[in-house]
């Protein structure tokens, strides 16, 4: 047991796969000597040798390519998006091919590929670097949307997203890279993938986020228990699927809702909750469900980042109105 | 200041011009062009190519009735490319991974899949897609399967597999697509075992061939991923074959990958499904192509041999297309795919929403 870093646990995740299966390959842009732009791939190249840790030409496309071909001749591959916003380069592989592989040939050839990419706001990166594009992909049958909010599950969910032998995006949230460190096990443990997580519980209220929105949900909660206001969180860990029968049993408890994402309001992951409640659990609640998210624009430009992110307060405000209802 | 400028750009331009002439080996009047890669080929080589071309015409003429009977469903014409996709298949072996796009039927079929798969593939069932055969299914978008062969010839070398590669075809509109180059590239950059075929019909769907780009050769396009090119007579498929296998040679000899541009011509519609090809093709422009016809000049070769005859033709064509038929009679009997199995199909492990989906369609479909 360490303290480790988001970054730190992701590293971690990828060593135990490498060690545990050769057929398991890290590639993408600059992920070999350099260490990925983040270092989230530091010394793995080092250690397992450019045939298993590699740096490919600037190409998403390519990149995404090579893996469903890796893939389908019995490779696992990792391959690197070093930016999600660089993924719309790639949308026909990741949607149009990896993710329908299964589905064509009927189970008979499939190309376990895990796609790792940064995301998300709050750092002042240029534009196209922090966007969230999670809702571009959980519309793609075949394709699981992974978004840990903390460096534990990071690490058990990458471990199993790489033994999955389906597709996974897994999105990793730049501002939490340094910002926060878990204890986290040495060696090897899973999280499951498909499983939201009660991360604090609760009775009058709860909060359903994912990704960074989680620990800012959290801030809240512990700022209403002062006022003996008591709040479940439950974050979502996979945005897709979604895990509706454990927000559906919070929601039997608290009666009340509001959901939290980083996100652009628009069919998002927040909006699927929500048809989901509407349609299996409508008669527990007891106030509408409430929604925090961020406005429909396109991503801002680094200087208005901070006022566009939904942070605490908004989360607070949102909470208060819908306990009140 | 001097008027001459510090680079003549006109002239590079011009050079781009300078390639040398498609290799051919046997020409439009079934003259040999190179005595000795003709010589390479013993009777029976030959006798065995075309075979191949009257098997895939007759596959065309044959699936085209079974669409017209509305039998078929999507179907893209193969008539006037049987050199192109026969002669570099035939340099393919079991062992190699073949990547093909929604024209290449014929060349699957060849590779292992049977002819029932490929009408059930035509008609959207994923039995279709549930072929032996090492390969993918028929591509749609045109230039995917491009960056797909990179990583499966990567996977080939990694696997240590030294006679096997991966064939990849594309037309000449894939060509304009940025995957095509990203593949080269990729492919180019490991040095992996591809061969990509473009094979350029001069048309994509109404859009001519000298509109896709202002490259003068499609195999110039290979040049700038450091991959050797080059353009081969796509009527002639004793230069066909030859190419391909020259290049399945030298690629299984670890020097990494080979572009070849097929000239050839679509002498029908893009698909099957209503392009007319009269509104963006004259009679004119297609008439050189019939001429070339490959058939018709293999043909010649084999009878001035006395290895062919009207009759021993006549006879193959009528045994192809009772098999066709019988093939087609194997199609209607597999059930129509369920939904319940589409979303079983979809995860290895289903989703709990999934699982109530599937369910719900057990019991519709068990009414």
């Amino acid at each position: 047991m360490a303290k480790k870093t988001y970054i730190q646990a992701i590293t971690d995740a990828l060593d135990i796969v490498l060690e545990d299966d050769p057929k398991t390959l890290i590639f993408g842009e600059d992920v070999g000597k350099n260490g990925g732009v983040f270092r989230t791939t530091q010394g793995l190249q080092e250690k397992y040798g450019e045939d298993r840790v590699f740096d490919t030409p600037l190409a998403e496309s390519g990149i995404l390519g090579l893996a469903t071909g890796l893939g389908l001749t019995g490779w696992r591959p990792i391959p690197e998006i070093q930016f999600m916003g660089f993924s719309f380069e790639a949308v026909d592989q990741i949607v149009g091919q990896e993710a329908r592989m299964r589905f064509r040939f009927d189970g008979t050839k499939t190309s376990p590929v895990t796609i790792r990419t940064p995301y998300g706001g709050g750092t002042h990166t240029a534009e196209m670097h922090a966007d969230n594009l999670e809702s571009y992909f959980t519309g793609t049958p075949g394709l699981r949307v992974v978004m840990p909010s903390n460096p534990y599950d990071a690490k058990g969910l990458l471990i199993s997203s790489v033994e999955n032998n389906d597709p996974v995006l897994f999105m990793e949230n730049l501002k939490l890279y340094r910002s926060m460190k878990d204890d986290i096990p040495d060696g090897k443990y899973t999280v499951p993938l498909d499983k939201a997580n009660v991360v604090r519980e609760g009775s009058d209220i709860t909060i359903v986020a994912y990704g960074a929105e989680v620990n800012e949900s959290i801030k809240v909660a512990d700022k209403l228990a002062e006022d003996n206001i008591s709040v479940e969180v439950i974050d979502l860990r996979t945005v897709s699927p979604i895990d509706s029968e454990t927000i559906f049993k919070s929601i039997e408890k608290t009666h009340k809702v509001v959901i939290v994402q980083e996100a652009q309001k628009m069919a998002g992951v927040g909006a699927q909750v929500a048809s989901a409640i509407s349609e299996g659990a409508v008669l527990s609640l007891d106030a509408p469900v409430g929604r925090v998210a961020a406005p429909n624009s396109v991503y801002p430009f680094a200087q208005s980042e901070d006022y566009w992110i939904p942070g605490a307060d908004e989360i607070e405000e949102k909470v208060k109105e819908i306990l009140n209802y | 200041m001097a008027n001459e400028p510090i680079v003549d750009f006109e002239a590079i331009k011009n050079d781009l011009t300078n390639v040398p002439k498609p290799i051919q080996v046997l020409n439009e009047s079934a003259e040999v062009t190179d005595q000795e890669v003709f010589d390479s080929f013993s009777d029976d080589d030959l006798v065995e190519f075309m075979k191949k071309m009257v098997w895939e015409r007759a596959l065309h003429e044959q699936t085209m009735n079974f669409s017209r009977q509305g039998r078929m469903g999507f179907y893209a014409p193969t008539e006037g490319e049987e050199a192109s996709e026969m002669g570099t298949v035939l340099a393919m072996k079991k062992q190699d991974y073949l990547l093909p796009a929604y024209r290449d039927v014929p060349q699957l079929i060849q590779h292992g899949a049977t002819v029932t798969e490929a009408y059930l593939w035509s008609r959207g069932h994923v039995i279709g897609n549930k072929f032996k055969a090492r390969s993918l299914m028929p591509q749609i978008i045109i230039g995917a399967a491009y960056n797909e062969a990179a990583g499966v010839a990567m996977g080939i070398k990694k696997n240590k597999e030294e006679d096997a590669i991966a064939f990849t075809y594309t037309g000449d509109g894939g060509t304009s697509q940025g995957d095509s180059y990203e593949g080269m590239n990729f492919a180019g950059a490991f040095q992996v075992p591809a061969l990509f075929i473009v094979q350029n019909n001069g048309f994509a769907i109404s859009t001519p061939r000298k509109k896709q780009t202002a490259a003068p050769t499609l195999a110039q396009k290979a040049v700038a991923a450091g991959i050797p090119s080059v353009q081969v007579d796509g009527m002639d498929i004793l230069a066909c074959y030859a190419v391909a296998k020259a290049a399945r040679d030298y690629i299984t000899a670890g020097n990494g990958p080979v572009m070849i541009e097929t000239l050839t011509y679509r002498y029908g519609a893009h698909s099957s499904a209503g392009d007319d090809p009269k509104r963006y093709r004259t009679k004119e422009d297609t008439q050189p192509w019939f001429d070339k016809d490959p058939l018709i000049r293999l043909r010649k070769v084999l009878e001035d041999k006395g290895l062919w005859s009207d009759e021993q033709e006549d006879k193959m064509v009528e045994e192809y297309k009772a098999s066709f038929k019988d093939s087609i009679k194997e199609a209607d009997k597999v059930a129509p795919d369920k939904v319940s199995d589409m979303l079983k199909r979809t995860f290895e492990i289903p989703t709990p929403e999934m699982r109530k989906e599937i369910e719900k369609f057990v019991e519709k479909e068990s009414k």
